[in-house]
């Protein structure tokens, strides 16, 4: 399973990017295969204004929803429209063209408290055992 | 073979029902109803014959396992038999053909039976009163949180919390959060049952009830309901107990005796009446004498000889029933209790508990059981051993159609990992319980033989396995005339 | 008379294999004895002869509406069940499934969701309906919980000409919410609709009306709706289905949501339960639902068939977050709508709508003819009206009359709104002839105050 150097990540399941003044946002390799198929994706509306760690977007297979958690605070600058039109784009590109939001991160101290991504692939490595 | 749908057999000016002429004067629409009052459009239904619709229905029908024509072990549903006898005293027009607001005298016999089917639940739960207004399970739960927030607000205090145990069934979760409560999950112990630590762990003041289900989701007896129900009543909090699993208690065990404060029942689980492919049921919900007064309106009561409604109460928490409540199932299950009596009732309880036993007993080498302790009405095995093979419990219920046999619950209770929940009920034979138990033993072979057979079927029903997938991406919902029909099967 | 098949011979094999000689060793290792109940205290089971005998008997207290002409609307309507739907219905495969969990092995239960929620989107004019919920009452308080949620605001305002135990509902339902329910006032028969425009409000999340109303009368709809979505609030209607073979669908006239109670459409009244409720909504608010959807789709080899879809709205897998805690609802009463609607097609359902009307109509008039009878109201109506008697009059010795020519009478009025004393609701629908009408007629005219 791929799990890109350059970002960081979420005990939730989230990677972030930082892109100049934004970070974009999306779910792991991992989150992605545990779901399996993606029916449904509901993102938040531009402009809202999020805390770290609060559920702000919605993913459905066709037997279970999940949240997707804020991994920093911020306010939402853009949406990717294309994956509510077509939710399969986060199983087949979690990380490219399946990214889901992204922030204008408001306090850039939570940025160290995110995962690196060996914390990450430890994380996973413990939970499966 | 599949069947088109009614709409693509619709032929333009054809007509399946004649009505009665009109034998009134003719009236001016135009004059008595404002244009823009009428429909323009043309009403856009389908046209058939008689034959056309009784073929259509009678066709599609024979699509479908049902009680009448397949063992049903669905978990948690309590797939018993549904005498006929039933239908056909609530299809008599002397109980069909009632009107809600007909005066009390013309309604004695309705109003007497539904007394009486009050006092039966009572006897049987051991509760002191019913109120037979909720719709079904859901809405009894619903009933029973919205007497225990007016019971606490009665005083004067606002609780907030509802303790719910993981193995619940997803409706007391979503009751309590429709009735306005927060829902606190307990965690199950390795039992099975409720942890009397974690729930002492999270019992605080603010805590308006626990709700529970006895026996639980995994068939499991909660042996110290008496103690939990005094922890509870210590802190002056309420025990709901959702009877939707009532039937492995009938002469068993009764509720009011164990301390629980309210409960509803589900008259289309435990007292057999008809599911009707998803409804309708009736979720009667039964309190202490200390509750009764919020209990919804109209209530129906003695007054010497006479049968009656009264109206008022000024602590009841209001109406959930458009009327009195699913009247015919209500009959229906008053004329089961009726016909079965005190000594089929007990037999129908011990019967449920010894079927479920004995098919657990001889699964439990195919498959683990997920808590081995002797269990009440239903067992839960879990398949986690499957995935080797690639395969789960999803697959298995699919392959277990072909051999004749509705699937089982499948992935409920959540605490039970590729959890497959088996309820034979006390209608089943033994003999259909030994072919049930070869069948799942047969694809158990087939899983280490031959996994592709089990991950691909059905193929022995009237479609192959359904893609969810595409049905939940793409909603659609509803014919529409211009939707290009796909490949028809054969 | 009991249904268990298992003999003691079997019984006793089993316990066997369980490994307990008694059920008493078996059942004692699961309940303690000290939580075991002592007696059941029922009376003994009965045969089959004895339990006609006895249904005969108790149903020998009730005297049924098909036995008299009655005159008894108010959300619970006579209409024909045509033997067809009573004999399709009745079959086992219908009868006796589970809610259709198993698509494949539930095509027929599936299919006949898919036609009939085609069916209450046709008769509606709405984008989308679920697979039914409990009852009338029920579908409209649900209706409201979905503005709420959807418009994230708090207060809902309900026409006074709702009928109040739809009122009621709603009002349970709300209690212990943040939400405020405010009623709009009526005026001749109708929702005050200048009150209503008063009564917006930035925090409306929705507005209900009835559509014909509690009166009878037909309310502006579409006025009302404007008003609902100038103050950013739902438009949430309740209709009549029969009604709607002559009436604007509530498509039409700008509902967001729906709802009805759908009994008529095929199943008798049983004393007003079970009922159907029909649950109806723009696609919008698809996401929002409460209850069942059936969806069409494909199997591996391309074919179609059925299958429930969007569940992650419901309680089994949202939990506490679910868009409503329904699980069962009314499946069998909505194959009976399904078979009804199918029979009676386009044609039959606008002319049966037509016979209501013309016979409420010609009744109507001729109780005018009355001289102590006079109408309140001067509102149009479908198949429903409000009469009023001279305050002189003593309307239970009328009943008593009435009910001595074996005819109900329309429902006092007053038992919901104490100031319309004397005033009654009549339905008239396809079962009432017209001799029985002119039977009424004469009744009255003999009446001697």
């Amino acid at each position: 399973m791929q799990f890109p150097e350059e970002l960081r990540y979420t005990t939730t399941h989230e990677w972030i990017k930082l892109q100049g003044t934004e970070a974009v946002v999306g779910i792991t390799a991992h989150a992605q295969q545990e779901l399996r198929d993606i029916v449904f994706i509901e993102l938040p509306k531009v402009g809202t204004v999020v805390k770290q760690a609060a559920a702000v977007a919605v993913i459905e297979s066709v037997k279970a929803a999940f949240d997707i958690y804020a991994p920093v605070s911020g306010t939402i600058k853009r949406v990717n429209e294309a994956v509510t039109g077509s939710p399969q784009r986060v199983n087949q590109d979690c990380y490219g063209v399946g990214w889901l939001f992204a922030i204008e991160p408001s306090d850039s101290q939570e940025f160290s408290r995110l995962l690196s991504v060996e914390a990450y692939r430890q994380k996973l490595q413990a939970e499966t055992h | 073979m599949t069947e088109p749908l009614i709409f693509e057999r619709s032929v333009s000016g054809r007509r399946g029902y004649r009505l009665s002429p009109s034998d009134v004067p003719t009236c001016s629409i135009t004059q008595l109803l404002p244009q823009d009052q009428r429909r323009t459009e043309v009403l856009p239904l389908p046209e058939l014959s008689e034959l056309d619709v009784v073929r259509h229905f009678t066709r599609i029908s024979q699509l479908n396992f049902s009680v009448d024509t397949h063992c049903y072990p669905l978990g948690s549903c309590t797939m018993k038999y549904n005498p006929k006898l039933n239908d056909r005293v609530a299809a008599m027009p002397a109980f069909a053909w009632l009107h809600p607001f007909q005066p009390a005298d013309q309604l004695q016999g309705i109003l007497r039976l539904l007394y009486e089917l009050e006092q039966l639940l009572c006897a049987i739960t051991g509760m002191s009163a019913f109120t037979l207004q909720p719709a079904a399970g859901a809405q009894g739960e619903l009933t029973g949180l919205k007497i225990i927030a007016a019971y606490h607000r009665r005083k004067r205090r606002r609780r907030s919390i509802i303790l719910i145990p993981d193995s619940a069934h997803g409706t007391n979760p979503a009751s309590a959060a429709l009735a306005g409560f927060q829902v606190v999950q307990l965690k199950s112990g390795m039992d099975g049952l409720i942890d009397t630590q974690e729930l002492r762990a999270r019992l605080n003041s603010n805590v308006a009830a626990l709700m529970l289900t006895n026996p639980n989701t995994l068939g499991l007896f909660e042996r110290q309901i008496k103690s939990i129900c005094a922890l509870m009543h210590e802190r002056d909090a309420l025990v709901y107990m959702d009877g939707a699993n009532m039937n492995a208690l009938l002469g068993i065990a009764r509720p009011g005796e164990l301390g629980v404060d309210l409960l509803q029942l589900n008259l289309h689980k435990t007292f057999s009446t008809p599911h009707g492919g998803g409804g309708p049921g009736a979720g009667p919900v039964g309190v202490t004498r200390s509750l009764e007064r919020f209990l919804p309106l109209p209530r129906v009561r003695r007054v010497g000889k006479r049968w009656v409604w009264t109206e008022h109460s000024e602590a009841s928490i209001g109406r959930v029933h458009g009327f009195y409540g699913n009247i015919g199932v209500l009959i229906r299950a008053y004329i089961y209790i009726r016909t079965l009596g005190r000594e089929g009732l007990s037999r129908a309880g011990c019967h449920a508990v010894v079927n479920a036993n004995y098919l657990k007993k001889k699964l439990q080498d195919i498959f683990p059981v997920a808590f081995p302790q002797a269990c009440m009405h239903e067992f839960v095995l879990s398949l986690k051993s499957l995935k080797a093979q690639g395969l789960t419990a999803w697959d298995v219920a699919k392959r277990l159609l072909d051999y004749g046999f509705y699937a089982p619950t499948v992935y409920f209770p959540l605490i039970v990992d590729e959890a497959l929940m088996i309820e034979p009920t006390e209608t089943e034979s033994k003999e259909t319980l030994d072919e049930l138990a070869e069948a799942l033993r047969k694809i158990a072979c087939e899983a280490k033989e031959d996994p592709q057979l089990v991950s691909r079927a059905p193929h022995r029903m009237a479609v192959g396995r359904l893609d969810e997938v595409k049905a939940a991406r793409e909603p659609d919902l509803r014919w529409n005339p211009a939707s290009v029909p796909t490949a028809v099967a054969h | 008379m009991d249904y268990a098949p298992n003999t003691d011979a079997q019984i006793q094999e089993m316990l066997d294999v369980i490994g307990v000689s008694s059920f008493e060793e078996l059942i004692s290792s699961i309940v303690p004895e000290k939580l075991r109940q002592s007696n059941l205290d029922v009376p003994s089971g009965m045969s089959e002869q004895e339990i006609l005998q006895w249904a005969e008997a108790l149903g020998s207290g009730n005297r049924p509406v098909n036995q008299q002409i009655s005159f008894l609307g108010a959300g619970a309507y006579d209409h024909l069940v045509p033997t067809v739907v009573d004999v399709l219905a009745s079959r086992g495969e219908w009868l006796t499934p589970y809610t259709p969990y198993q698509a494949e092995a539930s095509q027929g239960t599936l299919q006949a969701i898919y036609e009939f929620q085609t069916l209450i989107c046709q008769l509606f004019q709405m984008d989308v309906a679920n697979a039914s919920l409990y009852d009338g009452a029920s579908s409209a308080a649900e209706a409201v919980l979905v503005a709420l949620r959807c418009r994230a605001r708090t207060r809902v305002l309900v026409s006074e000409t709702v009928h109040p135990h739809i009122r009621q509902v709603i009002s349970t339902y709300l209690s212990q919410s943040e939400a405020v329910f405010q009623e709009i006032p009526a005026v001749n028969g109708l929702t005050d609709i200048e009150a209503l425009d008063r009564a917006s409000a930035e925090d409306v999340a929705c507005v209900v009306l009835q559509q014909p109303n509690v009166f009878g009368c037909l309310e502006p709809m579409e006025q009302a709706g404007q008003l609902a979505h100038r103050m950013g609030g739902l438009f949430v209607a309740c209709v009549y289905p029969i009604s709607l073979g002559l009436l604007r669908p509530p498509g039409s006239f700008g509902a967001d949501l729906a709802v009805a109670e759908g009994r008529c459409l095929g199943s008798p009244i049983t004393y007003g339960g079970p009922g159907l409720g029909l649950f109806t909504a723009t696609a919008e608010l698809l996401r929002r639902l409460p209850g069942r959807l059936c969806g069409a789709t494909v199997d591996h080899a391309g074919h179609r068939g059925y299958t429930l879809t969007l569940q992650t709205r419901e309680q089994h897998i949202r939990r506490e977050r679910a868009t409503s805690n329904i699980c069962t609802n009314e499946g069998w009463l909505a194959l009976r709508a399904t078979i009804f609607l199918s029979l009676l097609g386009s044609g039959g359902m606008k002319e049966l709508a037509l016979l209501n009307f013309e016979k409420a109509h010609y009744a109507y008039r001729r109780l005018l003819e009355i001289p102590w009878i006079s109408a309140p109201f001067s509102q149009a109506f479908f198949n429903e009206f409000t009469l009023q008697y001279d305050a002189a009059i003593d309307s239970d010795k009328i009943q008593r009359v009435l009910a001595k020519a074996n005819i109900l009478s329309g429902l006092s009025l007053a038992r919901w709104y104490p100031t319309m004393e004397k005033n009654f609701l009549w339905c008239v629908t396809e079962r009432i002839s017209k001799d029985a009408i002119d039977r009424l007629i004469e009744t009255l005219k003999g009446f001697q105050g």
